[in-house]
């Protein structure tokens, strides 16, 4: 017997004690929780991501879309890099002149992307309530590998209409077909002594960019 | 195959050695101590904790109930998003689907991120037989396998190691594998952790094949998910070229929605934060962004004969969190290795033996490694009672009973070792239906208590190795009723205990009276 058929026999044989009527689906399921911790305004919200944001040792600026450039500018300064991974949907008015925008390619390898300094992506949603960001690949999120490789990870945020308050609210923004990649904070261990040691093997420094659109 | 490591003595044996362990007992004490603290804080920040515990258990059980028709509907939409789906019956079969998959692939090595599926299965060892090198990437499983050691705990697997141990280990052991530790290396974990990132990058960023568990399955979607702090399993799941999940069959859940329930119990129960740096989901194959080829294998190993018992089934629900291993008293002290497999600490005492099927001595030793004080069914983000299946499971031990192995109904016998346990409980059941010689027996023991001994001889004394004999009153408590308010002493207090013993009262009495 192949095992698919030998797995699938055990649970039936397994379940015999469930009514033959009971449907997939019929079963209690109190969803009694809170959509929302909280009733916040939107201004709380964004103030809330900052703060959660910051606590898991994310760098949170706030700027208006006039002064973006000039922001992603200093941060790269800071950061010594010169060139950026861009993915495609990021509009060129985000951009500092002088860096060197480094478009994605399936063709990159890894290699290649661990030459690059640093990468600059917009989001899918942000949570407040967990100080989460969540990218789906869109275009202006790019591959997956993008946001991993390189040790510097811009990331900016509309204010507000990218913002919701809990996971139960950005689930339902989601669509699962689509790769994501949840991001709270820069990645983290404490595997040694329970000593929390920031950055091991995704960017080492996360800036999160909070876009106010007029 | 068992799914605890070959040659693990019972647990009392490995216990009476790790809570000898100083050292041990010291790491475990201040980690233990430091979750729970953490964990406790992370859940009181949600009002709603308990109706999302309540959800958790509903959405595992629903499920649970309905298995077969999650996991045909997942495989139809893995496969619909262009994933191949595999079916292993038990270790051996997967560990035969993997290597076959990576052969096909043409590489001989891979990288892994932290799966206690795979480690139950001993995929590492088969692929080792094969000649394929499988590199773990967490930083504690590195750890871990650079020191030819095992886990000791779900979430953190080299707590029992301290720092100035894990240098020593880097030190002499990382530069067999790959990328040699700095001589100079220092003992601070920042310096460790930089040591590991340059060692594993390098893997990383040549890895063709990248081999993985999951924490959820989404039936619905196809979609898999994996909740990690470091970022190595986000360079396992999109850098390489093939990925090969291996999962347990009870880690589906029905819907997309559902994970709005998971995804705030575990990073709070597990890591104790509000969410965990990073989570990775996907579905089936993504054109140029990810892995060309995804495989899922589906893992059975002793699942379906777990689900097959209605009070052990609940283990199922488990999301390998850990918040148990943190609360519980036997953990802290005798440390992850005494309980013998991946599994360690309350989950581990239920799971193993369940996936086991009680083979082995240490499997029928696992239910007793509890002072079943309920802690680890307080902190369960999906209400598993464990003390109710420890309690299932010791009776199953003493007694032998159904239970199915393999698929298979079938009954099994006692374990060995319990015969003056079943010859005591025996002995004790028929004096408590018989009232005269219990208190015949009773009034003895009284009299005699000066010359009860510490320690039982013959075969009571494995009961009082690590138990005190309980101090006998001068008096038993039916006497001393009988004395002050027995009939006579009192008209018109409450004489039902007295008639019941002599014999005369009502109804229910008479046939007990008469057996005397």
């Amino acid at each position: 017997m192949n095992h698919r058929d030998l797995v699938l026999g055990r649970v039936r044989r397994a379940l015999a004690d469930v009514p033959r009527e009971e449907l997939p689906g019929q079963t209690p399921l109190a969803r009694d929780y809170l959509r929302v911790h909280g009733d916040r305004t939107p201004e709380e919200s964004a103030a809330l991501l900052a703060t959660h944001l910051t606590d898991y040792r994310a760098h949170v600026h706030h700027c208006g879309t006039d002064e973006l450039p000039a922001v992603l500018a200093r941060l790269m300064a800071q950061r010594g890099s010169r060139s950026a991974v861009v993915p495609a949907g990021v509009p060129d008015a985000w951009l500092p002149g002088d860096i060197e925008r480094v478009r994605d390619s399936p063709a990159m390898t890894p290699h290649d992307l661990d030459a690059v300094g640093s990468v600059v992506t917009g989001c899918a949603v942000a949570i407040a309530e967990t100080g989460t960001l969540v990218l789906d690949a869109s275009p202006d999120q790019g591959r997956r590998r993008i946001t991993l490789v390189p040790d510097h990870h811009i990331c900016v945020v509309r204010v507000p209409v990218q913002v919701v308050d809990s996971v139960p609210q950005a689930l339902e923004r989601l669509d699962p077909a689509r790769p994501q990649t949840w991001i709270s904070g820069p990645s983290a261990t404490s595997d040694i002594e329970l000593d929390r040691v920031e950055g091991v093997h995704g960017p080492r420094t996360l800036d999160v960019v909070l876009l106010a659109e007029s | 195959m068992s799914v605890t490591y070959v040659g693990m003595p019972p647990f009392p044996e490995a216990a009476d050695a790790s809570t000898r362990d100083e050292r041990l007992r010291g790491n475990l004490r201040h980690a233990t101590h430091t979750i729970r603290d953490k964990r406790a804080t992370a859940v009181a920040e949600l009002a709603d904790w308990p109706e999302l515990r309540t959800a958790g258990a509903e959405i595992k059980d629903r499920t649970l109930r309905h298995l077969d028709h999650y996991l045909e509907q997942l495989e139809a939409a893995v496969t619909r998003a262009g994933g191949t789906v595999h079916w292993a019956a038990d270790a051996a079969e997967a560990n035969r689907i993997v290597t076959r998959l990576v052969e096909a692939t043409g590489e001989s090595e891979v990288v892994k991120v932290k799966s206690m599926a795979t480690q139950e299965i001993g995929l590492n060892e088969a692929l080792a037989e094969a000649g394929i090198s499988a590199y773990e990437t967490d930083l504690a499983e590195l750890i871990v396998q650079l020191g030819d050691d095992h886990p000791s705990h779900i979430l953190v697997p080299a707590i029992h190691r301290n720092r100035e141990e894990i240098r020593e280990i880097f030190r002499t052991r990382m530069g067999r594998w790959g990328r040699a530790a700095p001589e100079n290396l220092s003992d601070r974990p920042a310096d460790l952790a930089e040591a590991a990132r340059l060692h594993l990058r390098e893997k990383f960023l040549n890895a063709k094949v990248g081999v993985s568990g999951a924490n959820f399955m989404v039936a619905e979607s196809g979609t898999l998910v994996v909740v990690e702090s470091e970022g190595n399993g986000r360079m396992c799941l999109t850098l390489p070229e093939t990925l090969i999940s291996v999962v347990g069959i009870e880690k589906v859940v029905p819907t997309w929605r559902d994970l709005e329930v998971f995804l705030q119990l575990l990073p709070r129960s597990s890591t104790a934060e509000r969410m965990n740096p990073y989570t990775s989901t996907w579905t089936g194959t993504t054109e140029s962004d990810g892995p060309r080829d995804f495989h899922l294998v589906l893992l059975d190993n002793g699942r379906t004969d777990t689900l097959a018992d209605r009070v052990g089934r609940q283990a199922l629900r488990c999301i390998r969190c850990s918040a148990c291993l943190n609360v519980c008293p036997v953990y802290e002290r005798a440390g992850g290795h005494a309980y013998g497999s991946p599994y360690p600490g309350p989950i581990g005492a239920i799971l193993t033996p369940q996936l086991d099927a009680m083979e082995t001595g240490l499997d029928a030793s696992l239910p007793y490694a509890s002072s079943l004080c309920g802690a680890c069914y307080e902190v369960c983000p999906v209400a598993i009672d464990i003390p109710e299946v420890l309690v299932h499971l010791r009776e199953r031990v003493v007694q032998g009973g159904p239970v199915t192995v393999r698929g298979q109904r079938t009954t099994v016998r006692p374990a060995k070792g319990h015969a003056a346990e079943r010859a005591a409980m025996r002995a004790a059941s028929w004096t408590f239906d018989h009232p005269r010689a219990l208190r015949a027996g009773e009034r003895l023991a009284s009299r005699a208590r000066r010359l009860v001994p510490r320690t039982l001889p013959g075969p009571g004394k494995g009961w009082t190795d690590s138990r005190d004999i309980p101090s006998l009153p001068p008096e038993s408590f039916r006497d001393w009723w009988r004395r002050t308010r027995g009939p006579g002493t009192r008209p018109g207090a409450e004489t039902r205990p007295a008639a019941r013993e002599s014999g005369t009262g009502e109804s229910g009495a008479a046939p007990e009276g008469g057996r005397e």
